[in-house]
């Protein structure tokens, strides 16, 4: 038994290092950035570790776009501590913010202190503070948490560094497909992990809310099946098995249940299990194409798409409605897809392809002024997935003929991309809140 | 009924020496054609045949029905679900192939282009092929030979964003099971 365990544990370890890892590039940033310091945490001599830690902070704060760290060599001191901080060296170099640090690791042990202090440069105060513990392997976790305090100190917004994604990487693009992956990796493309793979497609990861279980589409056995893996023990289950469709599951806001589209009954409609009693309701019934449901943030709505006029469009229809009841929201574009509501409940995030001609882009409808803000300009785009804190989108998009992730600001100013060296990377599903 | 029963039988008939000249026949394309041509200017040559099948001399006709089976993937325009008017005698064949082989299961697989999402595009491909699996049995298939399924854009048959990729990329293909 234990030994089996052991050799799960390197089989794991030797397929996290033989996968490339995707790396963040910055595209485009905001005008005015935030001038912050980050000072190389000390360590005292003889510790080696894999990881810089305020390096990862750095890259943190920079591949958000709304801050500018201070270059290593402008840098006149190098304090770690908060008495070896003066104030004026760092207004001096039109610094705001200033994050300082000192890892400390008893001999021989596999644990680390990491110790921060974060001060406000104008005000002169300490903003915040403390030691974390953690084991050698969890550095990146360590500077990610770091960076969430950071982020929320300066902009009041949780920080969502330590959120991870899930996405889909095909191997050997096109005819020659011969390898799905479902994968999971750190918000910023470390760290991968493979979950599933499969010389038949897998689609449409969907995290649950709980951040705990994924479910997706797997074509293992010839069909497109529903299954639901749990994410740190790997067990998985089936839980559909109906004829035809059976596909893009979304968890409800409580994790109760499972919006889904099923064609069993001759073309694709919108349903909803219940995971607990396992009923089955039809929420839509209309010989055209509903598919892509998401749940309204209260969870009384399903947002979902239909090609009823001839072309896609959105509409939500309220959960136990007539199934004619339903409310369209997209008027103004040819084709409007794969919509999902911002916490707010008023502006959607969908792909809009504005006219016949258009590309497809990732925009935002505000539902009740009718604003449109189109956020991307690359071609191809699709499968916009929110971060959990509401900041950013990630979205599939196709770079030199390959498909890519890149990252975009929900008021579109700022810009990143994850390029993977590997295969296709596809449908990214960014994880709720983990910590 | 009895008429209908008769037609079956002959259609079995033809499959089975189909069967034999395909073993026969070499691997090209072209030779198959010209061998064709050969054994249907022969046929109709000779004498009038007591049946069709009852020797290795083909109509015209079955020389059509051979070639038509042997096509499998039949292509779909941008945003349009139903075949082309061009492949609808082909499809004809098939439909009559499985009508007279009631043992035969085949696949059908519905495949989109990369534009649009993958949802819909899911969706898609399994409306294309829908429109041939009621295409088959209104034309005497039955239901339970046939299988869909849809892969959506998952499996293109030539990656690259140009129009020429995606018009390959339309398709739905027939898979023996």
């Amino acid at each position: 038994m234990k030994l089996r365990f052991f050799f799960s544990i390197i089989f794991v370890l030797a397929k996290t290092d033989a996968y490339a890892e995707l790396s963040i590039q910055i595209t485009q940033g905001v005008d005015n950035p935030i001038p912050i310091a980050v000072v190389p945490f000390s360590m005292d001599s003889g510790i080696v570790l894999s990881e810089d830690v305020a390096g990862i902070v750095r890259n943190d704060l920079e591949q958000v776009g709304e801050f500018r760290t201070l270059s290593l060599s402008n840098m006149i001191s190098l304090p770690d501590e908060e008495q070896e901080v003066f104030y004026r060296d760092w207004r001096i170099l039109a610094q705001d913010y200033l994050l300082v640090g000192k890892i400390d690791q008893e001999p021989g042990s596999q644990l680390v202190q990491v110790q921060y202090e974060f001060f406000d440069v104008n005000r002169e105060i300490k903003l915040a503070g403390e030691v974390l513990t953690g084991s050698i392997t969890q550095l990146r976790d360590i500077g990610h948490t770091i960076s969430n305090v950071v982020f929320e100190q300066v902009t009041g917004v949780r920080g969502a560094f330590t959120s991870q994604l899930l996405y889909i990487v095909a191997e050997g693009a096109g005819p020659s497909t011969s390898l799905f992956k479902l994968e999971k990796s750190d918000y910023d493309g470390a760290r991968p992990q493979v979950l599933l793979e499969s010389g038949e497609p897998i689609m449409s990861p969907s995290w649950s809310p709980n951040g705990q279980d994924v479910a997706y589409v797997s074509f293992e056995t010839g069909l497109p099946r529903i299954y639901i893996q749990n994410i740190s023990s790997g067990q998985r289950r089936q839980i559909t098995n109906y004829p035809n469709i059976n596909s893009s599951p979304v968890w409800s806001p409580d994790g109760n249940k499972l919006a889904m589209v099923l064609s069993k009954d001759g073309s694709p409609d919108i349903y909803v299990q219940d995971l607990v009693s396992n009923q089955l309701i039809k929420v839509t019934d209309h010989p055209a194409i509903d598919t892509e449901p998401s749940w309204t943030p209260d969870g009384d709505y399903i947002v979902f798409m239909s090609d009823r006029t001839g072309q896609p469009q959105i509409y939500q229809i309220a959960l136990g409605a007539n199934s004619y009841d339903v409310e369209r929201l997209t008027y103004d574009c040819f084709q409007c897809a794969k919509a999902r509501f911002l916490p707010d409940g008023v502006n959607l995030v969908h792909v809009r392809r504005e006219t016949r001609q258009a590309l497809y882009k990732i925009a935002i409808l505000n539902i009740e002024t009718l604003r449109v803000i189109t956020l991307t300009d690359t071609s191809l785009d699709e499968s916009p997935s929110l971060a959990p804190n509401g900041s950013m989108i990630i979205y599939a998009t196709k770079f030199n003929g390959k498909g890519v992730l890149d990252a975009v600001s929900i008021d579109g100013r700022v810009k990143f991309r994850l390029p993977s060296t590997q295969g296709d990377v596809r449908e990214p599903s960014w994880s709720p809140f983990l910590n | 009924m009895g008429k209908q029963r008769n037609q079956f039988f002959k259609m079995g008939l033809l499959v089975v020496s189909l069967f034999v000249l395909d073993a026969c026949s070499s691997t090209s394309e072209m030779e198959d054609e010209s061998a064709a041509t050969q054994s249907a200017a022969s046929s109709n040559s000779g004498s009038s045949s007591s049946g069709a099948g009852s020797s290795n001399q083909l109509t015209q006709e079955q020389i059509r029905a051979q070639n038509a089976l042997r096509q499998t993937v039949f292509y779909f325009d941008f945003d349009v679900a139903e075949f082309q008017p061009s492949d609808r005698e082909t499809l004809t064949y098939h439909a009559r192939d499985l009508a007279a082989n009631s043992g035969k299961r085949i696949r059908l697989e519905g495949h989109a282009d990369e534009r649009g999402t993958r949802e819909y595009n899911l969706a898609l491909g399994e409306r294309r092929a829908n429109g041939i699996l009621n295409y088959f049995i209104v034309n005497g298939a039955s239901r339970s030979q046939i299988e869909v399924v849809s892969y959506g854009e998952e499996r293109p048959e030539q990656s690259g964003q140009s129009e020429q990729a995606y018009g390959r990329n339309r398709r739905v293909e027939i898979v023996a099971q």
